[in-house]
């Protein structure tokens, strides 16, 4: 990635586009403090525990269930009132009925939706999403896109995507990478 | 509880709960154990008597350990999850030390199965080497969980691990044999406690490095 100039203030929506390869995971994992840049500048005035990240992993535990994948990350990030918070989010992404049940046991869709759980748990100030609509289908993008536009502006978004038009009309900022 | 033990514990607790519902790591350690231990006995001559099989014990134990050790990041890095506890907000030597207190329980469990079939097929087993096998269990989680998660970032990890860590393993089967030949094995288990106390310092401080670099 070179002569990237970004800067993005709180409430944005920034929407980032560019063919395979040209860095968009990259960006992401470096913003989340996932990799460190070799070369410019980097500062990300938020606080690891206010950063959301939906990575393309759904970064879940397969043996763990819904409710316990939450649960685990609901404690290390200090969500408070984190029952109640986890019930609302299940039932929210329609997971509700299958909280139970093994996460290796899920759909790619459900995988993803409860990945947008994980992500949204602790209601971070800065949500870096890659590629958030795959493989949701219909149902999920609706809910996806409800929540999407439920939060903007009160948290700061960067967004990953080949599908652009899907988000385009909430995004304040765009980037193209090439 | 201070918060970082709460988080020590939460993610010992998962990695337990892991184990106990994917059964793919202890029970191999225990099979593995018990059948290095009947190969042993058949291997060796019926007058080597029992100082030489106290050390076939050792290794045994570094061997088998190594099995858990391999496995100890095995649902990280499978699915990618080492990103997301190293985003979590938490120090990350609870990592390693969770990790570490898991792999613990993995070994005891083992060598509650092991030192009874070493008694069995072998000698008795005396205080003194239960002592070193509880002190170089501490040093082998320390010291192997650290380079278990240096190895999980390889793609030759099952390769790099043995590599790294049987090296440093030396100085535990110099003690564990020690301790359990010697009369006065007071000087070895020492020894034990110093290594697991200088390597349980250095882990700590160093997995941060190992897991963003």
């Amino acid at each position: 990635m070179n002569a990237l100039d970004l800067e993005l203030e709180q409430g944005d929506f920034a929407l980032v586009t560019g063919p395979n390869g040209s860095g968009k995971t990259t960006l992401l994992r470096l913003i989340a403090g996932l990799a460190a840049p070799t070369g410019g500048e980097l500062e990300v005035d938020v606080p690891r525990a206010q950063i959301g990240f939906l990575a393309h992993e759904p970064l879940l535990y397969r043996e763990l269930t819904a409710v316990e994948n939450l649960d685990l990350y609901g404690r290390l990030y200090r969500v408070s009132e984190r029952r109640e918070r986890i019930g609302m989010l299940l039932e929210r992404f329609g997971l509700w009925r299958v909280r139970a049940e093994r996460a290796g046991s899920f759909s790619r869709g459900m995988l993803q939706r409860l990945a947008l759980c994980r992500a949204l748990l602790h209601e971070p100030e800065l949500l870096l999403l890659d590629e958030p609509f795959n493989a949701l289908d219909t149902e999920g993008a609706e809910l996806l896109d409800r929540e999407l536009a439920e939060r903007r502006g009160s948290a700061t978004f960067l967004v990953a995507t080949h599908d652009p038009a899907r988000v385009e009309p909430l995004a304040s900022r765009r980037l193209v990478l090439a | 509880m201070t918060a970082y033990a709460g988080d020590v514990l939460t993610l010992a607790r998962k990695d337990l709960r892991l184990e106990l519902r994917a059964r793919d790591t202890v029970p191999a350690m225990v099979l593995f154990v018990v059948a290095t231990l009947v190969v042993f006995h058949f291997a060796l001559p019926a007058a080597s008597g029992d100082l030489a099989a106290y050390g076939l014990l050792w290794v045994a134990l570094i061997f088998t350990s190594l099995l858990g050790l391999v496995r100890g990041f095995a649902a990280e890095r499978d699915q990618g999850l080492l990103d997301a506890l190293v985003l979590a907000p938490v120090d990350r030597s609870t990592i390693w030390l969770a990790k570490a207190l898991a792999m613990l329980a993995f070994l005891a469990l083992t060598q509650a199965v092991a030192l009874p079939a070493f008694a069995l097929f072998f000698a008795d087993v005396s205080w003194e080497t239960v002592a070193g096998v509880a002190l170089a269990d501490i040093g082998i989680c320390t010291v192997g969980t650290l380079l278990a998660a240096m190895a999980a970032a390889s793609r030759t990890r099952e390769l790099l691990l043995p590599l790294l860590f049987l090296p440093l393993a030396i100085p535990i089967v110099v003690g564990g044999v020690g301790a359990s030949i010697v009369e006065e094995p007071g000087r070895y288990l020492g020894f034990l406690a110093v290594y697991d106390a200088i390597f349980a310092i250095i882990s700590w401080a160093s997995f941060e490095y190992v897991v963003t670099e």
